[in-house]
């Protein structure tokens, strides 16, 4: 692995597409540029005009009310949906007619709202699963059980646990993913989507479920990850005290629309967004 | 520290290996001193062609989690493409020919299982086992409508009606609704048991590798697999047509150990007949497998079952609605929890 940089929350610059990135990733291509992003569903707008820019080693926050469309923007991403409008560029490629497993061989990593582990297998085996792009070999060599199947286990079990000791869970590694307590299987599934080695992480509201000690925690290790794996990071969460403490450049989201852009200082104060969550001042 | 890796799968795996060898060897004892029936005899290579078929079904079901209604008609491809590669190939060795032949149908089914499942791979549950009922029916006309049949020039095939014309010395393998007749029947026990344990290899090394872990993903969460990068349609079709291509092997097996064979043996019933050594045997389980076909093979030959025997599969219909019933229902499984304590959360991939 590359020398560990620690990065602080940068200041943040303007960049062409009218978005914010971190002053450190300028010199780079961003990770992430979506423009004019849009989808319909039948006759309603889901999401319209989505533009954001997301730097190299940027934690990003996607932030809104209840039905403001931010899992939907992630579904998108991904391809999961795909957009009826607008271009998703990753590391500066299009994006266009992949499926979710190609973009996630691109460099996209998801977690889900609604954990989604694969319950019947080991925690390990999930971490390996999600190695399964990284430690490869054939059906045959796995059938046969050549010299080449012997040499990427040890490996991807040796990979597995690595990847397991960032949440302190290599001693899970035998226990079944399904039998794991709410917040054990939250951080298996970020793991799980480390594993597959990427260069964005989506995190679908990493911290529900927990409470403020176990979220200062998870605090603590996105930005540990962001830092050991120089990734950009971008999450979606309800948490404030979250949003507001590691994330660089924050966009909140009503009614499919970006309301605003800005840093967290920015957001707070902005009076567009506070009519969203509280309602108009009478 | 850590305990051994996968210790409790490597467990189940070898005692089932376990569990086929002595089963193997005992009955090999006993046939030798004369202790077996000729009606047990009689069972011995079908009781195998049928745990085969049940081991196979058992990948897809089980492993892949996808419904297959249609699993008799690869055993059918295998049987048929075997019986007539055993008829027509010149190796005088009977158990070199025999291998010939199962990997002739195996191969054969396999790339019927391509065919088949480039499309039905795009279904999912009700829909998949709807066009996997019509395919195994679609075998079946096929099947009653060949005509094959060989001479000094090699073989003729005909579809429909019989247009074989020969030169001297010619004669008829296939003959449609008729099925093969006069089989030289060359499988043996001993095959049976090697097609057992090749599959069972195949299958827990299969389960036990990346490939397998990938095919388990899908059936755990497939929008989840699909996000860490596992191409769906790959797998799904990596698992079905390695189910398609034993079950190949596994017709061929029984096919050459009967006297005739005809295309409405591997109908509908038997497919279901199949499904239920899986769903009593436990989807995902082996050794279940290889149990269930074992018994319920066995047992409708029995003196005292001799008489219910028209009314099997009206029984196993009954008895799969109530193991569906059992195994769905959280009040009964929650029970089933308290009287037998789950060991601590080992995952059982065996």
């Amino acid at each position: 692995m590359a020398e560990k940089k620690q990065f602080e929350k940068g200041k943040m610059v303007p960049v062409p597409s009218h978005s914010i990135i971190p002053e450190r990733d300028l010199g780079t291509t961003p990770i992430l540029e979506c423009s004019h992003l849009g989808i319909d569903f039948g006759g309603l707008t889901a999401v319209n005009e989505f533009n954001i820019t997301v730097g190299r080693t940027e934690i990003a926050g996607l932030i809104g009310p209840n039905g403001a469309g931010k899992t939907t923007v992630f579904n998108l991403l991904t391809k999961v949906y795909h957009p009826t409008r607008g271009t998703i560029l990753l590391d500066g490629l299009d994006t266009h007619g992949k499926t979710p497993a190609q973009i996630n061989r691109m460099g996209i990593a998801r977690t889900f709202q609604n954990i989604r582990l694969f319950n019947n297998l080991s925690v390990e085996d999930n971490v390996k699963i999600g190695l399964h792009n990284q430690e490869k070999y054939s059906m045959f060599s796995g059938v046969l059980r050549l010299p080449k199947y012997w040499k990427r286990e040890k490996a991807a079990h040796e990979r597995a646990l690595e990847l397991l000791s960032i949440f302190d869970m290599q001693d899970l590694a035998d226990h079944q993913a399904g039998s794991l307590p709410y917040g054990a299987q939250r951080r298996l599934e970020i793991v799980r989507a480390l594993a597959t080695n990427p260069s964005l992480l989506l995190l679908d509201e990493p911290a529900a479920g927990m409470n403020p000690s176990e979220t200062a925690e998870l605090m603590e290790n996105i930005v540990k990850i962001r830092d050991t794996f120089q990734i950009a990071i971008m999450l979606i969460e309800h948490d404030m005290s979250l949003v507001m403490g590691i994330c660089e450049g924050i966009c909140v989201l009503n009614f499919g629309q970006i309301i605003a852009k800005g840093t967290a200082e920015e957001i707070q104060s902005n009076p567009t967004v506070i009519e969203a969550y509280l309602g108009k001042q009478q | 520290m850590k305990k051994s890796y996968l210790s409790k799968t490597n467990w189940v795996n070898f005692a089932t290996y376990g569990m086929v060898i002595i089963a193997f060897v005992v009955m090999q004892l006993m046939g030798s001193a004369g202790m077996l029936s000729s009606t047990i005899r009689g069972q011995l290579v079908p009781i195998c062609a049928y745990v085969v078929m049940a081991l196979s079904l058992n990948l897809t079901v089980g492993i892949l989690g996808e419904l297959s209604l249609g699993h008799a008609g690869f055993m059918s491809v295998g049987a048929f493409a075997g019986a007539v590669a055993a008829a027509a190939l010149p190796i005088s060795s009977a158990p070199l020919r025999l291998g010939a032949a199962m990997l002739i149908g195996a191969v054969l089914a396999g790339l019927v299982g391509v065919v088949v499942g480039v499309p039905v791979l795009r279904l999912n549950g009700d829909y998949l086992a709807i066009v996997t009922l019509a395919f195994g029916q679609i075998i079946k006309s096929v099947v009653e409508n060949l005509y094959i049949g060989m001479d000094a020039k090699g073989l003729h095939a005909s579809f429909l009606e019989n247009r074989i014309t020969f030169t001297d010395g010619g004669r008829m393998i296939l003959n449609g609704p008729m099925g093969v007749n006069g089989i030289n029947k060359i499988s043996t026990f001993t095959a049976g048991f090697v097609l057992t344990m090749i599959v069972l290899v195949v299958i827990f090394n299969l389960v036990n590798s990346r490939a397998g872990r990938a095919i388990m993903a899908l059936r755990d969460n497939r929008i989840a697999a699909e996000s860490v990068g596992i191409n769906v349609t790959k797998y799904k079709l990596m698992a079905f047509v390695t189910s398609a291509a034993m079950a190949g092997a596994a017709g061929t097996l029984f096919a050459l150990g009967q006297n005739t064979i005809t295309a409405s043996k591997f109908d509908f019933n038997m497919s279901i007949l199949i499904l239920v050594f899986v769903v009593l045997g436990g989807q995902g389980k082996m050794w279940g497998s290889i149990l269930a076909a074992t018994f319920l093979t066995v047992l409708p030959e029995t003196p005292a079952m001799r008489e219910l025997r028209d009314y099997r599969m009206l029984v196993y219909a009954i008895v799969m609605i109530l193991v569906m019933l059992v195994t769905n229902s959280d009040k009964l499984k929650g029970l089933a929890g308290r009287i037998i304590p789950k060991g601590k959360g080992a995952a059982d991939n065996g």
